[in-house]
């Protein structure tokens, strides 16, 4: 009977494009869920390894929690976490081998971060709290929404740091190069930027204004 | 003045409630209260009134600050045409610094009160006093050619992150003016150390730098000794500079006749206004003395066990150099950001001294390590509150159980 109640249900219902917004705004892992805070300090001084790194993390978890979602009436409870590692780390492999084969430069930059993927609470913290409960389509939709919240902040930060910091966007010297002061101009590029504590800094700055214009995030008293 | 209070009574009632602007009431008041003396009284029951209150103190730490701001200005002329090796009046001095230092001081004072006025709006307040002092220092702990932007951005983000993100004045857990400078060092070293900054060289068409010119600082030489031993030969010309009669000699450095940050060289003014701040009773003398017999805790220490020529330096000859005095009488006693218990006044004043000779002798490419040793006591300064009370607590349970 549930069961006919769940396949009536559209596949873009109201419900499951709150899974896919929700963690864009009131429920960001990074500014809310204060989770996968590591790599956004270590890997957003450019703007190239944030989007790369956001795309990876999309693909595994979007990809993970449909695995799990799928197994999740077959995995003994209590062996669940090391069934969790090892879909993760079969998917990071994954990942990694493909960034190698095909955008080398990148998975230089990114260095271990890929292979930390595999402890990015963002994941584990899907795996937990959504895919064993769920069914795949809905997992799916957690995963991708997750994922996109993480990726979002990662970008925003990446954007500043490497904007503010070196001067540029993707690699690509967007500050006239008559500004700076070596040239005659009046420009410094803002070398705190390059350090990771701005990077935390500026995640805080972004749940700063996150909070200020999202009045459901303010706790009472 | 009556005609600028002739202004705010006039726009006055366009802000008020009914009025047509009233979103601009904040701005309105913090501007107006900043500017004349509030005329509202306090409406119902018994307060007490103090003859101190923020801006009473504040004021009294610019007043002590004044000395050395003075000779500042003296010391950047006076640098200016020495390294050109041109004759100069004291006077020529002083006004070729004071054109230097008011534009520093008006961008300081511009970029934050921009921002508190800012946030005196949005939340609804008037604008305190509590950037008065700040305003002032930045400029003087900053390099004499430091561009006036990276003052106006690094004077932003000490206000900003440094206090308004914690509520504004009273709430900070740093040093606002600290803050700026640890900002500017970060972000844009190549404008706040090394041996091309601290001495205006722009001179007129044609004119040359006098031979042997070397705009260094003392720390900045000292740190070349690092690594070459004791009594190495190669650094002889180097000490001979710390010698009576060098340019850094011990009477030097005491009355601030070297390069550095503009107020922060001469340890006579600083002191004397640190005197008067203990005599007022607005800074406290706790701090000064334990954070005086931190450094030259350390300084012995290293001076005992020196295996290269800035250790080796004489203790007192290393507590007069870099901004040992200035962060010792203006920063460190900064009533909000240090210790709050008695105690722990004592233990803060003295790890923050002992930290910044630890900090500047064994990383010379941090050559302020009295900047980063407050900044870090800052953080801790509530901790050790925290375990000063404690243990207040312990000791006077135990008397209750003994009694």
């Amino acid at each position: 009977m549930s069961t006919e109640v769940k396949q009536k249900e559209s596949l873009f219902s109201k419900k499951n494009q709150k899974l896919l917004s929700d963690p864009f705004n009131d429920d960001n892992p990074i500014t809310v869920q204060v989770l996968g805070v590591c790599s956004a300090l270590a890997i957003t001084v450019k703007l190239e390894p944030a989007i790369v790194m956001s795309l990876s993390v999309m693909f595994v978890l979007g990809a993970g929690n449909v695995i799990i979602s799928l197994i999740r009436n077959l995995i003994p409870n209590r062996i669940r976490i090391i069934v969790q590692l090892v879909v993760v780390a079969s998917l990071v492999i994954l990942v990694d081998q493909f960034l190698r084969a095909f955008a080398y430069d990148v998975s230089k930059q990114l260095s271990v971060f890929v292979g930390l993927i595999i402890t990015n609470c963002i994941i584990m913290g899907r795996f937990e709290a959504f895919a064993l409960a769920n069914g795949p389509w809905k997992a799916f939709m957690d995963g991708i929404g997750n994922a996109i919240g993480y990726g979002a902040v990662l970008i925003a930060v990446a954007f500043f740091r490497e904007l503010l910091g070196s001067g540029a966007l993707l690699g690509i010297q967007v500050i006239p190069d008559s500004w700076y002061i070596a040239n005659g101009g009046f420009y410094a590029n803002n070398g705190f930027m390059l350090f990771p504590p701005m990077a935390l800094i500026v995640v805080g700055l972004i749940i700063w204004v996150q909070r200020a214009r999202n009045t459901k995030l303010i706790e009472e008293n | 003045m009556k005609f600028v209070q002739n202004i705010f009574d006039k726009t006055r009632p366009l802000v008020e409630k009914e009025g047509k602007r009233n979103i601009l009431y904040p701005l309105h008041n913090a501007i107006e209260t900043m500017a004349f003396v509030p005329d509202h009284t306090t409406h119902s029951g018994a307060h007490v009134r103090d003859a101190i209150d923020l801006k009473r103190t504040m004021i009294t730490v610019i007043f002590a600050m004044v000395p050395a701001l003075l000779f500042g200005m003296w010391n950047i002329g006076r640098l200016h045409y020495g390294a050109f090796g041109e004759e100069s009046t004291w006077l020529d001095n002083f006004l070729f610094g004071a054109l230097k230092m008011l534009p520093l001081i008006t961008v300081t004072y511009a970029a934050g009160l921009g921002v508190e006025i800012f946030f005196a709006w949005k939340r609804n307040h008037a604008v305190n006093e509590g950037f008065l002092v700040s305003g002032l220092l930045i400029p003087m702990i900053m390099p004499v050619d430091i561009p006036l932007w990276m003052v106006a951005v690094s004077t932003i983000f000490a206000v900003l992150i440094g206090k308004e993100v914690f509520g504004g004045t009273g709430m900070n857990l740093l040093n606002p003016a600290l803050t700026a400078r640890a900002f500017a060092f970060f972000a844009y070293p190549t404008w706040m150390s090394g041996d091309q900054i601290w001495i205006n060289t722009n001179g007129e068409e044609g004119a040359q730098l006098v031979d042997g010119y070397s705009g260094a600082t003392a720390m900045g030489e000292l740190a070349t000794t690092v690594g070459q031993g004791l009594n190495n030969p190669a650094t002889e010309t180097v000490m001979a500079q710390f010698g009576s009669g060098g340019t850094y000699s011990m009477m030097n450095t005491f009355l601030g006749l070297i390069p550095g940050s503009i107020g922060e060289t001469s340890a006579l003014l600083i002191l004397l206004g640190g005197l008067f701040l203990v005599f007022k009773g607005v800074g406290s003398w706790k701090i000064m003395l334990s954070f005086l017999v931190g450094g030259l805790a350390m300084a012995t220490i290293f001076n005992a066990f020196a295996v290269n020529e800035f250790m080796g330096l004489n203790p007192i000859h290393q507590l007069l150099i870099g901004g040992f005095m200035f962060g010792m009488v203006f920063m460190a006693t900064d009533p909000v950001s240090g210790s709050q218990t008695e105690t722990g006044k004592y233990i803060y004043g003295f790890l923050a001294g002992f930290f910044g000779i630890m900090i500047r002798v064994f990383n010379p490419a941090y050559p302020e390590g009295i900047m980063l040793a407050i900044l870090f006591m800052n953080v801790m300064a509530p901790l050790i509150d925290h375990y000063v009370v404690e243990s207040n607590i312990k000791r006077r349970s135990k008397r209750l159980a003994n009694a």
